[in-house]
């Protein structure tokens, strides 16, 4: 297999040829902060924590949807980089609703472990408090979108893995909103084989198992997708 | 092969008649053009009077729009057309004393002063005849590329001419062509981009209701150039006519082998399919567009890829705006170097702007490159209601000019100086009355409605942009808010997904540059020097 060779953090990393930077410095041992990426899903780039940057590039790229190039020089640790991945972190904090208290996901969930990590004990913008909305419909599962972060996790999993396409994005900025189907309740899907993986992907208690808090994150989607892969 | 002879419609107006044109853009339609053409085509409409409606003749809030033309004489342009007025109007030409009601000096300099290359038949040919816009010279350069041009000349000659891209960004339009024209793969599209969303925007909506044939040219010239067989125009869904008219030309030029297969007995096939958008701002921007034009959610993905490597389902993808296609007919017939000698070194040809806001005179003005925005300023005959004190280039995602600055070259790097960009061509005069603060709160409003919602920075930040805005146009910032406001600019700035969301700060930073200390009556004294943002308690929300 072709490799080829970049400096993560000082430090010289080899990488396969279409590896992303997120795996080949992971490998390497320096953590990138991560949200919408789950691996096995194909890289959306869309919450931006995962931003490193790039020696020659104007601007900083997600290190989960750029490729690793021969000879790229990349820093993944700048004050620069923390201080967005703190604003970033405050703003879909003050975005929705999470009330860590009530929420399935407590002490397990991505977002509030990258608050704890970027030492966040405040935030400095006003909270917008949506009426979000729940959906309960579902006999075993729940959505609350009052803890979504718009991650698309869930959109991408179920398509890509499972082949439902059950859930989708409507409406756009702010209004922007993860809807089942034709915007009906989940209970109600026709899509939808009750798999439970979606849930599994949601990194934050917005999707959960109805009476079984915080069992997430086992199945391994890395390896469902490469399972899947070689069905073809 | 044979150039094709035109069937010239307009003869009979030849021969000592006259000539009436009606404009019929949409802005002349929306004060009453309909019913004046109606009123002189009962009451004229025999040779050798001809009376035919055209697309837009550029002074559009003067409209309804006419000009009579009488060989041996100089076009007589009449404003604000009632049927009657017109009716009298002609009457009085016939009886050779023209009258000076509603009619514009031969000098108005908002038509005289044009360099109109883009926009040359707007206003002369009937959008809807095929025939008119051919009696134009129309699809003589694709008769000449594909007659006599290898598609690798094709491309060098847009290279040499130096056309940069009138989307917004300016890059060289050769320079993408021949990356299309390289690509491996058997299937490759051409796109025009004719989404045109910007506030203050119109100047693709005039091309392509005034002359869709352009557009048609320079896309099969393009086609050709880089070996597409596809094309898709992807319009904007509040632009009806525009719609309409390019369908209709899509079916004439088919008819007449233009466009569809084997173009003039070339052998080279070309097909052209319209998509109308559906009211999201975001897809002018050209991965969503593409997403958009394949059925999917039109939101942006990240480049690289860039459409020219992997567009459409996959193929190498050429995106260029409609004003760029505007300009490549143009180009073929009289060569790059007439095309370079318009415009400055480095900003060749003419760019056309849309004026709108506190001016005399609002339309569409098509001038070289380079041209000072004083000039652009005159033409349009001066600022309305006060005095200058600043133009928003580039819309929702450019800034402003102040009054020190208004000797400033129009061309991509200037602007780029100070702090905002050419954008689409979109040109919003702002006199002394205007609060500058409350128009960086009407784009970042604009900028959080528009924001797809992929990415977290822009879909949170200007939510909460638009919050600090409302909070200093409501006299309830502190100074605290005002540093928030700039780091979360700068934040967007560098850490968005798509150009949307990096340009959504720009007009904030920008009024920031140039009036500040609007901001600080706002904050500090808690007061709006224009009188516009309502205080004392009383937020100005919306
Ligand atoms: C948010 C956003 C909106 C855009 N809207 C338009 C548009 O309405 N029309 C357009 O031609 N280009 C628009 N662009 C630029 C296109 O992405 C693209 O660069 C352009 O169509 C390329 O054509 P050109 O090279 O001829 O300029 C937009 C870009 C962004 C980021
Ligand atoms: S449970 Fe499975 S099929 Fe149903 S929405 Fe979730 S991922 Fe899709
Ligand atoms: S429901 Fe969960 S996985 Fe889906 S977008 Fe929201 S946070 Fe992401
Ligand atoms: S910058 Fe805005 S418009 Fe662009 S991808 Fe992000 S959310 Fe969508
Ligand atoms: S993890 Fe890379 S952008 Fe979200
Ligand atoms: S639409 Fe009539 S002059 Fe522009």
């Amino acid at each position: 297999m072709p490799r080829l060779t970049l400096t993560i953090n000082n430090r010289s990393v080899s990488a396969r040829r279409g590896e992303s930077i997120l795996s080949a410095a992971r490998r390497s041992g320096s953590d990138i902060p991560t949200l919408c990426n789950l691996g096995g899903l194909i890289p959306a780039g869309a919450c931006r924590v995962c931003l490193v940057e790039v020696a020659g590039y104007p601007r900083p790229v997600p290190a989960c949807a750029t490729r690793a190039e021969q000879g790229m020089v990349v820093t993944t640790d700048t004050e620069r980089l923390t201080a967005a991945r703190r604003m970033i972190v405050e703003l879909l904090l003050a975005e929705r609703n999470h009330s860590c208290a009530v929420c399935v996901m407590n002490r397990h969930c991505q977002l509030q472990d990258l608050a704890a990590r970027l030492g966040i004990d405040h935030v400095r913008f006003a909270f917008i408090s949506p009426q979000a909305g729940v959906d309960i419909s579902h006999a075993r599962f729940g959505i609350d979108h009052n803890r979504c972060i718009l991650c698309r996790r869930c959109v991408r999993v179920c398509d890509e893995i499972e082949g439902a396409h059950t859930w989708d994005v409507d409406g756009r900025g702010a209004a922007s909103r993860i809807i089942c189907d034709l915007a009906q309740p989940w209970g109600t899907s026709t899509t939808c084989t009750g798999c439970g993986k979606c849930v599994q992907a949601c990194p934050t208690g917005a999707l959960f198992e109805k009476d079984a808090p915080t069992q997430k994150a086992t199945i391994d989607m890395e390896r469902l997708s490469e399972w899947r892969r070689s069905r073809k | 092969m044979k150039t094709p002879g035109p069937k010239d419609k307009g003869a009979t107006a030849r021969g000592g008649g006259l000539k009436i044109s009606v404009c019929l853009g949409s802005p002349c339609l929306a004060s009453g053009a309909a019913g004046v053409l109606r009123a002189l085509r009962e009451t004229w409409g025999e040779a050798p009077i001809a009376v035919i409606g055209t697309g837009c003749m550029g002074p559009c809030s003067r409209g309804p729009m006419i000009r009579i033309e009488r060989d041996g004489h100089p076009a007589a342009y009449y404003e604000r057309m009632t049927p009657q007025a017109a009716c009298t109007t002609v009457a009085a030409h016939l009886a050779g004393a023209p009258p000076g009601q509603g009619r514009l000096a031969p000098d108005f300099p908002f038509i005289a002063r044009q360099t109109r290359i883009v926009l040359e038949q707007c206003g002369r040919i009937d959008p809807n005849d095929l025939n008119s816009a051919r009696a134009a010279g129309g699809y003589r350069a694709l008769a000449h590329a594909i007659g006599k041009m290898t598609p690798e000349q094709v491309c060098g000659e847009i290279g040499a001419s130096g056309l940069r891209g009138r989307g917004g960004g300016g890059y060289p339009t050769g320079t993408k062509w021949e990356l299309v024209r390289a690509a491996s793969g058997r299937r490759k599209y051409v796109v025009a981009n004719g989404d045109e969303g910007d506030p203050g925007a119109f100047m693709d909506r005039t091309l392509m209701e005034s002359d869709p044939h352009r557009l048609l040219e320079g896309m099969v010239i393009a086609g050709y150039a880089v070996g597409a067989r596809d094309g898709f125009i992807f319009v904007r869904g509040e632009y009806p006519l525009a719609a309409q008219r390019l369908g209709a030309a899509i079916a004439d030029a088919g008819k007449a082998g233009l466009l569809g297969r084997n173009i003039l007995g070339s052998g080279f096939s070309f097909r052209i399919r319209l998509r109308i958008g559906a009211g999201a701002f975001v897809c002018g921007e050209e991965t969503a567009l593409m997403a958009s034009v394949m059925g999917r959610r039109g939101q942006p993905v990240i480049r690289p890829p860039y459409p020219a490597q992997r567009g459409l389902w996959g193929g190498s993808t050429l995106i260029n705006n409609v004003e760029t296609f505007g300009c490549i007919a143009p180009i073929i017939r009289n060569g790059a170097a007439w095309f370079r000698a318009m415009g400055t070194p480095g900003n060749s040809g003419t760019k056309v702007f849309s004026i709108s806001g506190d001016v005399a005179t609002e339309g569409v003005l098509e001038v070289p490159l380079g041209t000072p925005l004083r000039e652009l300023l005159a033409m349009a005959g001066g600022v309305s209601g006060g005095s200058f004190k600043a133009a928003q280039t580039g819309g929702a995602s450019g800034g402003c000019i102040p009054a020190g600055h208004m000797d400033v070259p129009v061309d991509y790097e200037s602007l780029k100086g100070l702090g905002t960009i050419m954008g689409s061509g979109g040109l919003i005069v702002m006199n002394d009355q205007r609060c500058m603060t409350d128009v960086a709160r009407f784009f970042m409003h604009f900028c959080q409605d528009e924001s797809c919602g992929k990415c977290a920075p822009c879909r949170t930040g200007t939510q909460q942009a638009a919050r600090l805005l409302d909070r200093i146009a409501a006299g309830e910032a502190t100074s605290d808010d005002m540093s928030q406001l700039e780091q979360l600019c700068r934040f967007m700035q560098e850490t968005s997904l798509c150009g949307l969301g990096m340009a959504a700060p720009t007009p904030v930073l920008s009024t920031l540059r140039w009036f500040r200390e609007e901001y600080e009556s706002h904050v500090r004294d808690r007061r709006c020097p224009t009188g516009v943002c309502a205080m004392e308690g009383v937020p100005c929300r919306d």
